[in-house]
């Protein structure tokens, strides 16, 4: 392998966005802008009952409005699918999953489950027609709190007999019985129950699917507001039984996604279907409190988290037990989210394997939860941070002593976990240090012994988070072994045209990361070429027809990895044909800056852009080699990428009105080498203020008979930037030994981290008032009554 | 800033409306008039995206919450989903896409924006900008305390408004 020996100094730079001025221009199409003529517009009947049977469908006064062709009832199209819903993700082999199909047939399970449809010209008229749909409902009884819907009280899907979907436990060979006695020897303990509150993820774009049928020519073109085409393409195929061949999915500008547009969703399988028996487009947008309801929720677990320590606060064991609320079905890959958490319980601490975890996961007559930002891995990393907090309670030591005590050492690294999982590298002790010196922490400690005395209204609370990211998603092995219905892996194409320009094809399918300056910024560096110079072509089956697409932050380190190596593999033949044209030996060029030198022979060299001329031309190649600069790889990573860091928080708390406002906010992440430090900083703030979000603002709330009560931005509490503070971001780079860019990965590490350091901090500013766990989202009200109970209040 | 609703408005087109049926409207739109028959419901929003074809204005929500369809009306930013199509008639509005000058070079708080990486994926950013340069007109040197207070009503999920927020200082020092 040929390796640029010498940076160009592109890598690493703050290079600004080749995306933004067609997104600051208005000029960036989104799916809603596409325009088509002639297309129809998809609206759903959604169902106000959480749970109910659908006794008769009369479509006829919706079907004699003006502007409507076409109103179908769930019956009317349950010939259209060849499947159901597709769940990709069956996490035992006994997992029950309940019928599911894009509209309800004899029962809607939530508040928005679609029971019928309508075509029209127009969406106003498509709208209206859905007003003009009688359905006749039988309420049923509804269920929307977990632990009621694991007693099996009232059984939603009564095919199932139960309301468990699977009972998943993590084994670790060997082990039997040594969590038992781990807790059994202990000298300090803890158990702790924390509640994940169910989030909407709101991505500012609400989705939008546009189906084009070319009924002559036997293709369809289906535009989505998607993070995944290459998987909604299988999927559509599978589920409605066309070939994939004659299918292309194209995701445009697509405004954010965070794990909500991973999904398959009921709307895109039906303007493909109806765009099919129309031969007309069909196109459908969502509607905001439509969104709300019909778009996949985030979280929604109760945790139940046990540590055992030995005298000097290691971790000597941990038990874990969780209930996963999946809401009504199991969409893309409902049932996974808790177990890409099960390995994150210990943190970022040594554990013997004295571990046990198990996740029940129930059905509920709520929207379908699916990945949100971190996937798991929030709700995990929150329940060991808010636990090593309690144990430092506990033993009587400052929390950031605790973690001290119970990181991996640096000089363990790369280290087999106690689930067999191998950190790649790390330095926590290094990212604390950091993030204690950029916050202030001893000065910050000193100031709240004198400022929270009794009887303080402003109390000042300091929370830390230190945790691991685990990324990469996934090596294709492991995800087997998971059950998981796909593989891990990416594919690149690059291409030097005989002009000099290259273009990079990638199967990641970016959202707002910035992959198109980020991978012109990996191959410029790798060719020695300007970025100016590299097109990045991505998110259309046609032009892209391999990848896996984009989320788990595993973009860069997957795909962006898979550039990086086919890079080398057009660096190679390059110098075959350098080596055949200055009739050198091949082992004796060398290749720097965009230019193969023969070494000790500065005046014999050759530049990249005469090869590319010559590899196009053919005239003369070694023999037996084919035309063109052009080189692929699929890449199935070895291992997970283990970005960390910590995060420390600083709030006060006002005791007379409950307030919480964040002081300041330090986030020190190491995410390995960084591509482009302006992208990775974006991330991080746009993470913490996510994961910030869940602590204080943010919560789906459902009442007893599962009416969505948060199903508008005016009721859902996505916060403003006068609701937020700076983010202070700092780094250490400690690279993965695992790819040769030596990356990690960064798109979750702020939602992972960030919610566990502000509810820390919350509970450090009112441990001394007998507080020692606030619920989520710790809104004034919340605190306010938590304190008042705490100090023996009836109020 | 964004005011709710547009106030000071002509109102000729939404007399006519009242009546129910289609009304025949003349919006200028960043220098160029637009006309066409619109429905009494239909929003300035949907009137600039589906009739004048300018998509460039985002829509977020349905609740006059977001922010995304922020334009300027009459040279105040409002958002364009609280006004009534009919209620624009003869007024001048101006879109993300008249900010730019005409031989490309970026608007200073777009340009702000690009250097300051206020934007990821890009949906409320044309909403942003033109609640942005609205705050400045109103103004000029504002804190960054301001800054966030002023931009309350436009809603981003990408940024966590760090960089938002630095790109209209940055702009603001020029």
């Amino acid at each position: 392998m040929t390796m640029t020996d010498q940076p160009t100094g592109v890598l690493g730079s703050r290079m600004l966005r080749r995306e933004d001025p067609a997104l600051l221009t208005g000029e960036a199409r989104f799916t809603s802008d596409i325009v088509v003529p002639g297309a129809l517009h998809l609206a759903l009947v959604r169902s106000p009952y959480a749970r109910a049977r659908i006794l008769s469908v009369d479509t006829s006064a919706a079907a004699a409005l003006p502007g409507v062709r076409a109103v179908y009832s769930g019956a009317d199209l349950a010939d259209l699918w060849a499947g159901p819903m597709p769940c990709a993700w069956p996490v035992t082999d006994d997992m029950k999953n309940p019928a599911h199909l894009p509209v309800a047939v004899t029962q809607a399970n939530h508040v928005g489950d679609g029971v019928a449809c309508v075509i029209a010209e127009s969406a106003e008229a498509a709208r209206d027609a859905v007003e003009a749909v009688i359905v006749e409902y039988e309420p049923l009884e509804a269920v929307t709190d977990l632990e009621d819907a694991l007693s099996d009280r009232v059984v939603i899907h009564d095919e199932l007999g139960t309301n468990r979907s699977y009972t998943w436990d993590l084994k670790i060979e060997e082990t039997d019985g040594a969590c038992d006695a781990a807790f059994a020897a202990a000298a300090y303990s803890v158990k702790e129950r924390y509640v994940q509150q169910r989030l909407i993820p709101a991505a500012m774009e609400p989705r939008a699917v546009l189906a084009v049928p070319q009924p002559f020519g036997g293709d369809m073109t289906l535009y989505s507001s998607t993070q995944v085409p290459h998987i909604l393409k299988v999927m559509t195929a599978l589920t409605l039984g066309i070939p994939e061949h004659q299918l292309r999915v194209i995701a445009p500008a697509v405004g954010g996604g965070f794990g909500s547009k991973l999904n398959v969703y009921a709307e895109e399988l039906l303007c493909v279907a109806l765009a099919r028996r129309h031969a007309l487009p069909v196109r459908w947008t969502e509607t905001r409190s439509e969104g709300c309801q019909a778009t996949i929720h985030g979280r929604g677990q109760i945790q139940d988290i046990e540590l055992a320590a030995d005298a000097d606060g290691r971790l000597t064991g941990l038990r874990v037990r969780l209930i996963g609320d999946m809401g009504a079905y199991l969409q893309l890959v409902t049932p996974g989210v808790p177990l890409l958490g099960a390995f994150l319980y210990a943190g970022v601490y040594e554990l013997p394997k004295a571990f046990d975890f198990s996740c029940t996961s129930v059905f509920t007559n709520m929207t379908p939860t699916d990945a949100y930002r971190g996937a798991g891995r929030p709700e995990a990393t929150y329940a060991i941070e808010r636990a090593m907090d309690a144990l430092a309670t506990e033993i009587g030591i400052d929390p950031l002593e605790l973690r001290r005590r119970n990181f991996i050492p640096v000089d363990k690294f790369p280290y087999e976990a106690y689930t067999g999982l191998v950190y790649d590298s790390g330095n926590h002790d290094g990212a604390a240090t950091l993030a204690a010196e950029m916050v202030g922490y001893t000065d910050l400690r000193e100031r709240q012994q004198s400022q929270n005395v009794p009887g303080a209204t402003k109390r000042l609370g300091i929370g830390l988070s230190t945790y691991f990211e685990m990324c990469g998603l996934a090596p294709s092995r492991v995800l087997a072994s998971l059950n998981y219905g796909a593989g891990g892996w990416e594919a690149a194409t690059v291409r030097v045209l005989p002009t000099n320009k290259v273009q990079v094809v990638t199967g990641t399918s970016p959202h707002g990361q910035g992959h198109e300056t980020a991978w012109s910024m990996i191959v410029a560096e790798k060719l020695g070429i300007s970025p100016d110079d590299v097109d990045v072509l991505h998110s259309d089956t046609a032009i892209a027809p391999l990848g896996l697409d984009t989320y788990g932050s595993r973009s860069l380190s997957v795909g962006g990895v898979a550039i990086a190596m086919t890079c080398d593999k057009v660096i190679d033949k390059a110098q075959q044909i350098a080596a055949h044209l200055l009739e050198a030996n091949p082992d004796d060029l060398e290749f720097s800056h965009g230019q193969f030198t023969v070494a000790g022979s500065p005046d014999r060299a050759m530049p990249l852009a005469a090869i590319a001329f010559e590899a196009f031309t053919a005239h003369n190649l070694p023999d037996g080699m084919e035309p063109n600069l052009e080189a692929h790889t699929t890449y199935d990573p070895p291992n997970f990428s283990w970005p960390f860091g910590t995060h420390i928080c600083v709030v006060e708390v006002d005791t007379e009105t409950g307030e919480v406002e964040v002081l300041k906010y330090v986030a020190v992440d190491d995410c390995g080498n960084q591509v482009n430090p302006l992208i990775v900083d974006g991330q991080v703030h746009g993470g913490v203020i996510q994961g910030l979000a869940q602590a204080l603002f943010e919560e789906a709330v459902y009442d007893s008979d599962g009416n969505l009560r948060t199903s508008t931005l005016a009721e859902y509490l996505v916060p403003a930037a006068s609701d937020v503070p700076p983010v202070i971001t700092g780094h250490t780079i400690t690279p993965s030994p695992t790819n040769q860019l030596g990356v990690k990965g960064v798109g979750e590490a702020g939602t992972i981290a960030a919610t566990p350091a502000v509810i820390n901090a919350v509970v450090d500013a009112l441990s001394g008032l007998g507080v020692r766990n606030v619920p989520m989202p710790a809104s004034p009200n919340t605190v306010w009554s938590i304190i008042n109970a705490a100090q023996g209040g009836s109020q | 800033m964004v005011h709710d609703g547009g106030h000071g408005l002509q109102r000729g087109g939404a007399d006519r409306a009242n009546q129910g049926d289609p009304v025949e409207i003349t919006v200028t739109i960043n220098g160029k008039a637009h006309t066409a028959d619109v429905e009494p419901r239909t929003l300035l929003v949907q009137f600039i995206r589906e009739s004048a074809g300018l998509t460039g204005t985002n829509i977020g929500c349905d609740t006059s919450s977001c922010g995304a369809c922020s334009i300027h009306l009459d040279g105040e930013a409002v958002k364009s989903c609280t006004v009534l199509a009919v209620q624009a008639d003869g007024n001048a509005v101006t879109t993300i896409e008249g900010m730019a000058a005409a031989d490309g070079t970026l608007h200073p708080m777009q340009q702000a924006f690009m250097e300051n990486h206020g934007l990821q994926c890009g949906y409320c950013t044309p909403g942003m900008v033109m609640a942005a340069t609205s705050l400045l007109k109103e103004n000029p040197t504002p804190t960054e305390e301001e800054v966030r207070i002023g931009l309350e009503g436009n809603l981003c999920r990408c940024t966590g408004y760090h960089n938002i927020v630095q790109s209209v200082l940055a702009c603001a020092k020029g």
